[in-house]
């Protein structure tokens, strides 16, 4: 057990359902521990509430090893609190102080509704894959592996792209809540590969232009990259941005055969 | 086999209405990709014409020549001369006029890109109560959308006030150069520079002015590349710099001019 531990004050959005309107409530969390996750304080809270039978407050999470991409909150004003690289689960109390009053928010973007509280509905970014992010091959059962001879810098670019987990924290720190660096980043992983190829513009039509259906427009600030806890690079989104105006003024004919 | 139902949930986010598609190339500014695309072709033009109008305007700094047997200031010269650009096989000040609508167009462009993406963004964003903590973005980016309508005013009344001499009734004679107040003479480059930057006011709005610009370029100038879709890793950071010595070299060569014509040291 870590010898020390916090006091804090916490203020966080609730909100019954998507269609009321929210409000921030002030709490008081004692003993956590600093070797605790920012989840596990939150746990703690909940535990208090239901004890003093109250509605414990609802919080985005699964995995809690920072892969799965289901957690993610707005911690003093930035996207999965100040840690770089890092998603709200693997964010550890030991990075406060005693005494701090943190401020928690659901995701920022109308394309995120709020379903209770600090949980989103984060379907817009499945649209997206929906509409382009695969590989159809309807060509008989699989290759062997290495069958498809690719370099090592282009597999790794693929997998630096492949990294996001979707989380939606490059949509919530964007101050015009765009989706480009989550529709770059999985553009990216199939655009780059040879198997991604028969498809690409086909592919970054369409998943653009559902992204743009929900989401705002990149400004170029680079605050997704920053927030990101899978560090994707903005060089993925002037990759898309390449593609797409590609796709339209070269690949018409392509494009219009689909 | 029963077919799976897909719920919908009342917190489903609906998409924009789909508009008409245009035929190509239309096609390509109805989207935001494609304005964006368009902001930066524009902006690359317009960054050409800063930089030649700050050249032509650093002639002030050759003062008087000899044309004709007559003594003439240099930037006077330079002004007649962009009339005469194409002549004789087009008419006297024509293909100055098809570069001032080349000019317009690509403002016009560049306005309403900007315009509508700013719609859309806003109308894409939700605030609570936390104000966003800054860790990429910096000033210059975060003020694009003040710095923009400050040119736009500032480009109206720079006309107003040199091209079309409308404000010569502020115009003050500082000096053995400055011509009376009222005294806006068409062609006349050197005396309305003097008469315009002997009031103090009108000098302070030329430097603040060419702060808002130096800023836009700032972020402008970088933000393009990336919108264009120019962009290797070798090359990323001399992005940075074309950027900043950009807009560095534009205010300290605009900003000459009206320290050195403020101080009659031309």
């Amino acid at each position: 057990m870590s010898a020390n531990t916090l006091s804090l004050t916490l203020q966080i959005w609730r909100q019954e359902g998507p269609n009321t309107t929210g409000a921030f409530e002030t709490h008081n969390v004692s003993g956590i521990p600093d070797d605790a996750s920012f989840l596990e304080m939150l746990d703690v809270l909940n535990e208090n509430l239901i004890e003093a039978g109250k509605i414990p407050i609802e919080f985005p999470h699964d995995c809690r090893e920072g892969i799965c991409g289901t957690c993610g909150v707005m911690i003093n004003g930035r996207a999965h609190g100040q840690e770089k690289g890092t998603a709200v689960c693997q964010l550890h109390m030991r990075k406060f102080n005693d005494g701090d009053t943190i401020a928690i928010e659901p995701w920022r973007a109308t394309a995120f509704p709020v379903i209770k509280d600090l949980v989103v509905d984060r379907s817009a970014l499945d649209h997206i894959v929906a509409s382009g992010g695969f590989v159809s091959a309807p060509t008989g059962t699989a290759a062997d592996a290495n069958d498809t001879p690719i370099p090592k810098e282009v597999a790794d670019s693929a997998m630096d792209a492949a990294a996001c987990i979707g989380c939606g924290a490059c949509v919530a720190a964007c101050p015009n809540s765009a989706g480009q660096l989550f529709t770059s980043a999985k553009l990216w992983h199939l655009n780059s590969l040879p198997q991604g190829q028969p498809e690409r513009f086909r592919r970054t039509e369409a998943m653009v232009d559902t992204m743009e259906s929900f989401f705002g427009s990149c400004t170029n600030h680079g605050e997704c990259s920053e927030a990101c806890p899978k560090e994707i690079s903005l060089d993925f989104i002037a990759y898309m941005n390449r593609d797409y105006v590609k796709s339209k003024v070269f690949n018409r004919k392509l494009a219009s055969q689909k | 086999m029963a077919t799976p139902t897909i719920s919908t949930r009342p917190s489903s986010p609906t998409p924009r209405p789909k508009k008409k598609e245009l035929p190509y190339p239309l096609n390509i500014y109805q989207t935001a990709v494609g304005k964006k695309w368009v902001m930066a072709v524009t902006g690359i033009g317009l960054l050409g014409f800063v930089f030649a109008h700050m050249l032509g305007n650093l002639k002030i700094f050759i003062g008087e020549v000899e044309e004709d047997g007559v003594l003439v200031q240099d930037i006077d010269v330079y002004a007649e001369f962009l009339r005469e650009i194409g002549e004789p096989l087009f008419p006297h000040g024509s293909v100055l006029w098809l570069m001032r609508l080349g000019l317009i167009a690509m403002f016009a462009l560049h306005i309403h890109a900007a315009y509508t993406l700013n719609k859309l963004n806003n109308s894409s964003n939700v605030r609570y109560q936390q104000k966003t903590d800054w860790l990429a973005s910096n000033f210059a980016s975060r003020t694009m959308r003040y710095t923009g309508p400050i040119m736009l005013a500032y480009i109206i009344w720079h006309l107003a006030d040199l091209t079309w001499g409308f404000t010569d009734a502020l115009y003050s004679n500082d000096g053995a150069a400055g011509p009376a107040t009222g005294e806006w003479h068409h062609g006349d480059v050197y005396a309305n520079l003097h008469g315009s930057l002997g009031n103090p006011i009108s000098a302070i709005i030329y430097i603040v002015a060419n702060m808002a610009l130096a800023l836009h370029i700032f972020h402008g100038a970088w933000s393009m590349f990336q919108s264009l879709g120019i962009n290797n890793p070798r090359y990323n950071a001399a992005r940075r710099y074309f950027a900043a010595g950009f807009a560095g070299l534009i205010f300290v060569g605009n900003v000459s001019i009206v320290i050195a014509t403020m101080a009659d040291w031309v």
